[in-house]
């Protein structure tokens, strides 16, 4: 028995010393690595950074981005082939989802904010936008206050439900809050006058009204529930490596003229499916935050320069 | 295990501003009940009427009771609960589905009707049951008394029925607090509903779904003693009354 | 009234809807009916066995699912099988599920503890002789199980267990909750995609009922069939 221990003892040591020699994979990249695929979660209708067109396939800004990252990837682990496998989520779903596994990288328009840092971790900041709310013209709703009493929709789980209640609350405007469980269905509340208004970012409120049946009957707020926040694609926390190679494939992107490419590809040019352009030029908070790419959750650390 | 417990989540202010997280469950738990209450009230009544028109010897009776069984049991409660709350308003003249949409609390109405009349056809064939168990002699002795048909079921046929299926019905009662559930998919914030709502605001997953279990099972348990008190309370000596 | 509506958006999208969303259903609803359907039934011996303990674990286990919403079982285990897997199988980190293969979890967790019932009342309601006679046969336990008693219950309740799956057929739309694209979850993100809600859920009631009208009308004539006096 004291020889099969010495020889057991003997052979992990033989291991461990070969393992010493190559990389030490950990986290996210041992299991990219062994599996040979990377799972990314993609949004329903998160339109221009991540939604389906017509074909039910995901598209986006965002999933620009994360191919960009498995590219990077793939050139890191140095494999020949590397699988994406995607994984639809909704804004309730999305971090439970990206801590049990199921996917690695959620691509889409998920604000980077010092709460969410509990739970999960974001890299290099690819948007920045405020809260606001959209309503029909008819019934001319202007400020935040004029909400009071009134039917709100806003999707689960998102940061814009949670400035609504806090709002709601604060200034005691005893708003009945409806949610609901996508973008999409937010904006068709108020599209078929369930709710008044639909609180979200104002980037998608412009894409929803954009692409609706009747886009001049709507009007976005120009009062705002926050300041412009930042979206970060999420990874998982406590996994340094990984977001190592993350980061630094979002910053080489955003720093590159293929970074102002893929941005005018999505906000300045046609996108499918219906083929409206959002016309939406790059703030200069965004041009600078591209420049110099920071995973800052502090909406005052983007400045215009 | 990647995942941050914090047991203590539950004494913590809600975003909602009404209190704490503990708050907002027990607020689902109030509503569930609420709901359940009043689909239970529409299920009793409504399926009392049809199950009895199953057993009586017209045709016509007994032909719109099977169809309306039929209708209610062969469709999922999540594809009723939508047709209620979204196609209703849309094919009723434009003021009236206006009017619908806009009631403060339509969520709440419509799971109460919705879960109330799914159950109701449960409900129409747990009473055909219990009629059609009864001895016939009760029906012809009943009618030999001079009793008209509405008579006969009101005081000899129907409050033996409903001793006798008082089992059932209690698990149907249990089924009903369950449904209650499926609104959420209309905005019903119920108990359900407020752990996905705490889930989301906090993150804490398993500690929100295990306090909603846990309420649940208490529900049961409340319910499953109340109705063998009931039940205790209503039998009539000499018969069969369930366990 | 129906002059607004727009039923083309039905042809248009059918393929999506039954090649995507029907296929799920029923792919789904099958294979959780025998899923559930062999776990039930252990379930169920493990009730009717001598020893108290498993009896006590299974019937505890029936209580626990039965008193619980589909709702918040289908949320429980979307969450929680992934770290299921991670325990089971002893990997560093939570196993990666679709989110089918966790749908198929729950479902057959969840219809497990009503097929044990059913089987239940099915293997009691065997007349207490045929085992008697297999043990005088010299049959063993698991012998006298598989080729006497479990063949007559299963035959006795079949009607009960499709009636079973047809509830369990109705109940799989509940997966919209998770925006998991079966029958329903397709028709509902056509009708938000497109801002038809009213064709697209008629259409999808339509199906429903015509699918569990005619499954409940094969039952009830197999139930005729089969029937035969003790």
């Amino acid at each position: 028995m004291k020889q099969l221990r010495v020889m057991g003892l003997a052979l992990a040591a033989v291991f461990c010393a070969g393992q010493a020699n190559a990389e030490e994979l950990t986290g996210t990249l041992k299991n990219i690595k062994e599996t040979g695929a990377i799972t990314i979660g993609y949004r329903d209708s998160s339109i221009p950074f991540s939604y389906l067109d017509d074909n039910q396939k995901p598209i986006g800004f965002a999933i620009d981005i994360c191919y960009k990252i498995v590219d990077a990837l793939k050139k890191e682990l140095k494999l020949d082939k590397l699988e994406v496998k995607l994984n639809p989520v909704t804004s309730s779903t999305r971090i439970p989802l990206l801590a049990n596994g199921t996917i690695d990288l959620e691509c889409g328009s998920t604000t980077n904010n010092p709460e969410r840092l509990k739970q999960v971790a974001f890299t290099n900041t690819h948007f920045l936008t405020a809260t606001r709310f959209v309503s029909k013209k008819s019934s001319k709703l202007n400020s935040i206050d004029d909400l009071k009493g009134k039917s709100v929709a806003s999707s689960s789980g998102t940061t814009n439900i949670k400035q609504l209640t806090e709002a709601n609350a604060a200034r005691n405007l005893g708003i009945n809050i409806i949610p609901a469980k996508e973008h999409a269905e937010s904006f068709l509340m108020v599209e078929t006058d369930r709710a008044v208004a639909t609180v979200l970012d104002d980037i998608l409120l412009a894409s929803f009204v954009a692409g609706s049946k009747d886009p001049d009957a709507y009007v976005i707020s120009t009062d705002a529930f926050s300041k412009p926040e930042p979206y970060g694609i999420m990874l998982r926390k406590d996994d340094p490596a990984f977001k190592k190679v993350v980061d630094a494939a979002t910053a080489a992107l955003y720093q590159s003229a293929e970074g102002q490419k893929l941005y005018d590809k999505w906000f300045m040019q046609k996108i499918p499916p219906k083929g409206l352009n959002l016309n939406a030029p790059i703030s200069a908070e965004l041009k600078h935050e591209f420049a110099k790419p920071s995973d800052s959750p502090d909406p005052d650390s983007y400045k215009a320069m | 295990m990647n995942y941050h417990w914090n047991w203590r989540i539950f004494w913590e202010p809600a975003p909602n501003g009404t209190g704490t997280y503990l708050d907002m469950l027990l607020s689902g738990l109030v509503l569930t009940i609420e709901t359940a209450l009043c689909a239970w009230i529409i299920a009793l009544a409504f399926g009392a009427v049809v199950g009895v028109l199953r057993t009586l010897l017209s045709k016509a009776a007994s032909w719109f009771g099977f169809a309306y069984v039929e209708f209610f049991r062969n469709m999922p409660l999540l594809v009723q609960l939508f047709l209620w709350f979204f196609v209703l308003p849309e094919i009723l003249p434009p003021s009236w589905g206006l009017w619908l949409k806009q009631i403060p609390n339509a969520p709440f109405y419509t799971a109460a009707i919705g879960v109330g009349l799914f159950m109701s056809a449960r409900v129409a064939e747990q009473t055909r049951a219990g009629i059609n168990s009864l001895p016939r002699g009760q029906k012809l002795a009943a009618t030999a008394l001079g009793l008209t048909t509405a008579q006969a079921y009101r005081y000899v046929l129907l409050p033996m029925a409903f001793r006798i299926i008082l089992p059932p019905l209690t698990s149907e009662f249990l089924s009903t607090i369950k449904n209650t559930s499926v609104a959420i998919t209309i905005g019903l914030i119920e108990l359900t509903g407020e752990a996905r709502a705490m889930q989301e605001f906090s993150f804490q997953v398993f500690e929100a779904f295990t306090a909603a279990t846990v309420l649940y099972l208490l529900i049961n348990i409340v319910v499953v003693t109340a109705m063998r008190f009931l039940e205790r309370g209503l039998a009539v000596p000499g018969y069969i009354s369930g366990k | 009234m129906f002059a607004s509506f727009d039923f083309d958006v039905i042809r248009r999208s059918l393929g999506y809807l039954f090649f995507d969303g029907m296929t799920f259903t029923l792919t789904l609803t099958g294979l959780a009916a025998l899923g559930g359907l062999i776990c039930g039934t252990l379930i169920a011996l493990m009730r009717l066995s001598g020893f108290k303990l498993l009896g006590r674990i299974a019937g505890l286990y029936v209580d626990l699912m039965r008193s619980l919403p589909l709702v918040l079982v289908i949320f429980w285990f979307y969450f929680l099988v992934p770290y299921i897997g991670q325990w089971l199988t002893g990997s560093s980190r939570p196993i990666r599920v679709g989110a089918f293969t966790s749908s198929l979890v729950t479902f057959i967790m969840f219809e497990a503890a009503y097929f044990s019932e059913i089987m239940r009342a099915g293997i009691q309601s065997i007349s207490k002789g045929q085992p008697a006679a297999a043990q005088a046969l010299g049959l063993t336990y698991s012998q006298t199980m598989r080729y006497v008693v479990l063949p007559q219950a299963f035959r006795n309740m079949l009607p009960v267990l499709l009636t079973q799956t047809i509830v369990l057929f109705q109940d799989t739309s509940l997966v919209y909750v998770l925006s998991i694209p079966d029958f329903l979850g397709a028709a509902s993100k056509v009708a938000q995609r497109d801002g038809r809600l009213v064709e697209m859920y008629l259409f999808a009631a339509v199906v429903y009922f015509a699918i569990s009208c005619m499954a409940s009308f094969g039952v009830r004539r197999l139930q005729t069939r089969i029937a035969f006096v003790h």
